[in-house]
């Protein structure tokens, strides 16, 4: 994470651009935003100084909506973009946006690398349990029996669970939170993002136009019964065990970020050029 | 869950000049916040609803600045006003917009933030300890009463849609 | 026995003769000696084992092309050999050296005349402790060149150093060995003297030259999948990268290595990735992102025989297609092909430089017969071509990312200066970067994209012109090199034959090909593929002024100067 700039405080208006978002109004995805720019002027880190990458998807939109720096790649390779911008940049603090289709469908690959690496970076998936740009395709956590029009009757395939998948891929911070309750979120977000390494925060974030029966959700949610372990046997337990509605921070980890050292040495090029001298 | 876990203590008289303050600058943004949404998505009526509703607050705002006279409830607010829990009691719910709200549903909406300003207030005046407070605090119990009161006769005006107020007979569309 | 400018050697062996080892340290003691020369490989399916042919091209001057037939061939086993019948020609001025107990002759010696001479190589090397044949034939070779034991033992004395002194020792007496049993025969070809020259000299593969161009064009991150023939640009980066300051990732896949490589230089380091056919396929779009995004990445693809998995340890140039028209939508982007080993860097170097500056994603068409070729070349000159992006710093007021600009090249703001947020998108969008569907920004957008590449001067490297000449030989990449040397041979014969060989593909060059072309009045398309790529590539692109005969073969075997050499004879 960048140092703060002590010079200015920063409101969290300072880390919202002027362009209006395309989502529709009821999308859970305006109050994730508000959760961004809020733990964004908690940090009190320089707009310039944050990266939020994104890949396909309404919540991959995100990136404009803010005043920092933003890529809106191709769908499912976010975290790809991210490790390659990180790595040769450690000073920029790196928040990756994507949805359960981009993030766990297209992106699954890439997901379980990034874990497994554990780059110091923040990735938030907006978890809708549907495809919402595409008009309403079943996603990897979507029901089995969730009726639409490409999976007439319901997938009949058994969701997965990606806290878990997280967990066994070696994510050092495990958080699930509810758009619902942007506060609490922005807290977590700002925890996720102090923490070294790969943090996975999934935000269940109701889609207001494919999943109207996600309104249901704020009923729903409650705090997760326990604090946060750091013992992955134990989370590994609990996050299977839980009704997919445990908010809070379920896992912290003690990994080390995997961050290679850059520009810390220059040697004169002709010095390379001694392997091939005959 | 408890009411009042994750409110922000109220400790002295500016504080709670302070959160009152911050309740009604919430307020504003969250009415300008879906002001823009209605515009980007078309429903005129609903902007215009919701930057009054906006201007309302933002009076409210400055009455409370006016009453914290020399004392810069501004900066003051920033510092302490953060409800940790569930937003600011006026902040309404963005879940429940929708693109062909009408004016009763924005209504309903802004009732219920001031039933939770009034809410929140009532307790402050029950748990209060200092009498400065308290008497404060049941000032602005009135006058969230009297925004319940005014939104209630706003609503007499616009009656509750008919249940297909939310049909569109053009399907949505992928954009990407 | 009159000297030859150049003599080729193959040398073969199975199930871990060592026939490789034995090359390389023939080729490495030649060009210590002074001489030139490549070394290229041919070899079975199995991973360890397996048949292995090494092929040697020793030579006076530089060159860097198969022969038609070998001078040359010693077998220290035949079992297998016949697979490499129609790589491995002998005729009956070939020298067959052959261990009696190494298997059946392969039909590719019996059938072609040559002279074999037989030498109990594994015999002789049973005889001495840790002997191995491989020793014996690399004693042969250095003898009936006309070396000396110490200038062949010198680099097996390198290879074996960490291997203490019995196996040192061993290799010594195998050689020595091999010395003896060359005398028993008399080659009847020398190599001619080698050039005393000062000039410095480097041997390397291709793969090892592309990887040192891109790190003098300024790149300091790569993200790496492994993919044959191109591993190895990639493991020449990774500690040399390190030893720069710059970072080599392994990504999980190549989609992931492409948007790494997409991400770094968004945050302003310059980056590149190497690959093969079936990786660019899954880059493409990606690549059309960064085109899109006006990100500068270079991608190495070091073509291999296609479609699909294709034959990867064989040379094709088939991947002309979908490196120029992979890119859905219109995706104007920067593809280059080097011409030899040497010119692997200087064309990696130049790709990274013309990607800063137009922020355009490069696609570098190497291939495998460049990239697994080890060559000696004289040290190339510095070129003054890094990287230079233009960015944007000091921003005052509202920050348009692609602004139209006079040479459509906008200033990138690199993330931490302030001021100049902007998202980066692949969706069309306006000057500031929002995505838009409208009629005017995407015209104004898709022109800037173009008018940037295609008004850009990019001088006379963009393709090798040499010569005059009625007939004019048109081809690319790898096969430069063997046309230089048909042409060479042509005119000793008194035919003029001009060169274009053109090393910037993408944007096309008209006006300076028909330049080149002008007067011409027979072209001669050289190409390596089955369906005529290059050749539909040029006739959809630039005029061809003249009667166009095509010899397009696909993989595996290269087209060698001597098939070069007939065509042209043959079209008079």
């Amino acid at each position: 994470m960048s140092t703060v700039d002590t010079q200015r405080a920063y409101k969290q208006a300072d880390y919202k651009s002027d362009i209006n978002p395309i989502w529709c109004p009821g999308c859970g995805d305006y109050h994730v935003l508000l959760s961004f720019t809020r733990a964004f002027a908690q940090l009190g880190l320089p707009p310039e100084q944050i990266a939020v990458i994104s890949g396909i998807g309404c919540s991959s939109r995100i990136p404009a909506y803010t005043n920092c720096y933003g890529f809106h790649g191709v769908h499912g390779r976010s975290l790809a973009l991210a490790a390659g911008l990180k790595v040769t940049r450690p000073d920029l603090t790196v928040v990756v946006a994507s949805g359960d289709g981009d993030g766990y469908s297209i992106g699954g690959n890439h997901f379980l690398h990034a874990c497994r690496r554990n780059v110091d970076m923040t990735y938030v998936v907006m978890d809708n349990h549907i495809y919402g740009m595409t008009k309403g395709q079943p996603s990897p956590t979507t029901e089995p029996e969730f009726d639409t029009a490409l999976s007439p009757g319901g997938t009949k395939v058994r969701p997965f669970h990606p806290l878990v998948i997280a967990l066994a891929s070696g994510a050092n911070f495990i958080a699930r939170c509810f758009s619902g309750a942007p506060n609490e979120t922005a807290a977590v977000l700002v925890e996720a993002i102090k923490h070294p390494g790969f943090s996975f925060v999934e935000i269940l974030s109701p889609c207001v136009t494919f999943r109207p029966d996600e309104k249901a959700w704020k009923d729903l949610v409650h705090p997760a019964p326990v604090a946060a372990t750091t013992d992955p046997g134990k989370a590994a337990r609990r996050i299977m065990s839980d009704d997919g509605f445990n908010i809070g921070i379920l896992f912290r980890g003690n990994r080390t970020p995997y961050q290679p050292a850059v520009g810390a040495t220059n040697i004169e090029l002709s010095e390379l050029e001694k392997d091939f001298e005959l | 869950m408890s009411k009042t876990a994750g409110n922000p203590k109220v400790s002295n008289l500016n504080d709670l000049l302070a959160i009152a303050y911050q309740i009604e600058i919430d307020a504003v943004d969250r009415y300008k916040m879906l002001a823009d949404q209605m515009e980007t998505h078309n429903n005129p009526e609903l902007v215009k609803v919701f930057r009054d509703l906006a201007r309302a607050e933002g009076i409210h705002g400055e009455e409370i600045r006016r009453l914290a006279g020399d004392f810069d409830v501004v900066a003051h607010a920033r510092q302490i006003a953060n409800f940790e829990r569930s937003e600011s009691p006026e902040e309404v719910d963005l879940g429940s917009a929708h693109y062909l709200m009408t004016p009763w549903h924005a209504l309903q909406l802004s009732l219920k933030g001031e039933e939770r300003a009034f809410a929140y207030f009532t307790s402050i005046v029950e748990t209060a300890k200092d009498p400065k407070v308290k008497a404060l605090a049941a000032e602005l119990v009135e006058e969230e009463a009297e925004h319940v009161n005014l939104v209630h006769r706003l609503l007499l005006r616009y009656p509750k849609p008919s249940d297909t107020w939310a049909d569109d007979l053009d399907p949505p569309v992928s954009q990407e | 026995m009159g000297a030859s400018p150049s003599i080729s050697i193959a040398i073969l062996g199975s199930g871990g003769a060592g026939a490789l080892t034995t090359g390389n340290s023939l080729l490495e003691a030649a060009c210590a000696a002074g001489w030139h020369g490549l070394l290229t490989r041919t070899l079975g399916p199995q991973i360890r084992g397996g048949e292995a042919a090494a092929l040697l091209r020793l030579a006076v001057n530089p060159l860097e092309g198969l022969p038609d037939e070998f001078d040359l061939v010693i077998g220290i086993d035949w079992l297998n050999a016949n697979r490499f019948g129609s790589e491995i020609k002998a005729g009956p001025g070939t020298l067959v050296i052959s261990d009696p107990r190494g298997g059946d002759l392969p039909s590719m010696v019996t059938q072609s005349g040559a002279r074999v001479f037989e030498i109990p190589m594994k015999e002789m090397a049973k005889a001495i402790p840790d002997g191995r044949p491989n020793m014996i034939a690399l004693g042969i070779a250095g003898r009936l060149l006309g070396l000396t034991i110490e200038q062949v033992f010198a680099p097996i004395k390198k290879v074996l150093a960490d291997k203490g002194p019995a196996a040192i020792e061993a290799s010594h007496a195998g050689i020595k060995t091999g010395f003896g049993a060359a005398a028993g025969t008399d080659f009847g070809k020398q190599l001619a003297p080698p050039n005393p020259s000062s000039a410095r000299r480097w041997l390397l593969s291709g793969n090892e030259a592309t990887a040192l161009g891109a790190i003098r064009g300024g790149v300091r991150f790569a993200a790496a999948y492994p993919i044959t023939p191109a591993t190895e640009v990639l493991e020449w980066l990774a500690p040399n990268l390190a030893k720069v300051g710059g970072v080599l990732l392994q990504a999980e896949d190549e989609l992931a290595a492409i948007n790494m490589i997409i991400g770094s230089s968004f945050g302003g380091t310059p980056a590149l990735t190497a690959t093969s056919g079936p990786g660019l396929s899954l880059m493409i779009e990606a690549l059309g992102l960064a085109t899109s995004a006006e990100i500068p990445v270079v991608v190495v693809d070091v073509m291999r025989g296609g479609p699909s998995t294709g034959i990867p340890t064989k040379s094709e140039q088939a991947d002309l297609n979908i490196a120029v028209y992979g890119l859905h939508g219109d995706a104007p982007h920067l593809v280059l092909a080097p011409q030899s080993v040497g010119d692997c860097m200087f064309t990696t170097q130049w790709a990274t430089y013309l990607a800063e500056t137009l922020q355009s994603p490069a696609i570098v068409l190497s291939d495998q017969f460049m990239g697994q070729t080890r060559a000696a070349i004289e040290r190339p000159a510095d070129v003054a071509f890094i990287g230079a992006r233009t960015v944007a710093t000091d921003i005052v007021g509202a920050y348009e990312r692609y602004a139209l600009a006079a040479n459509g090249v906008s200033p990138m703001a690199i993330p931490g200066t302030r001021g100049g947020q902007y998202t980066a998108d692949g969706l069309t969008h306006s000057q500031r970067g929002t995505p838009t569907s409208g009629a005017a920004d995407h015209l104004a957008q898709l022109d800037k994209r173009r008018d940037k590449l295609d008004n850009f001067n990019y001088g006379d490297h963009w393709a090798a012109v040499e010569g005059a000449g009625d007939l004019a030989v048109l081809t690319w990449g790898s096969l430069t090199s063997a046309a230089r040397e048909a042409i060479a041979r042509a005119s000793a014969d008194g035919i003029d034959v001009r060169l274009v060989a053109p090393r910037l593909l993408l944007p096309t060059q008209p006006e300076r090909l028909a330049k080149a072309l002008g007067g011409v009045k027979r072209i001669l398309v050289i190409e390596q593929t089955h369906g005529g790529q290059f050749h539909h590539y040029l006739r959809a692109h630039y005029d061809l002024p003249a009667p166009v005969r095509v010899f397009n073969r696909p993989g595996p075997l290269p087209i060698t100067a001597g098939e070069i050499y007939r065509a042209i004879t043959e079209w008079r």
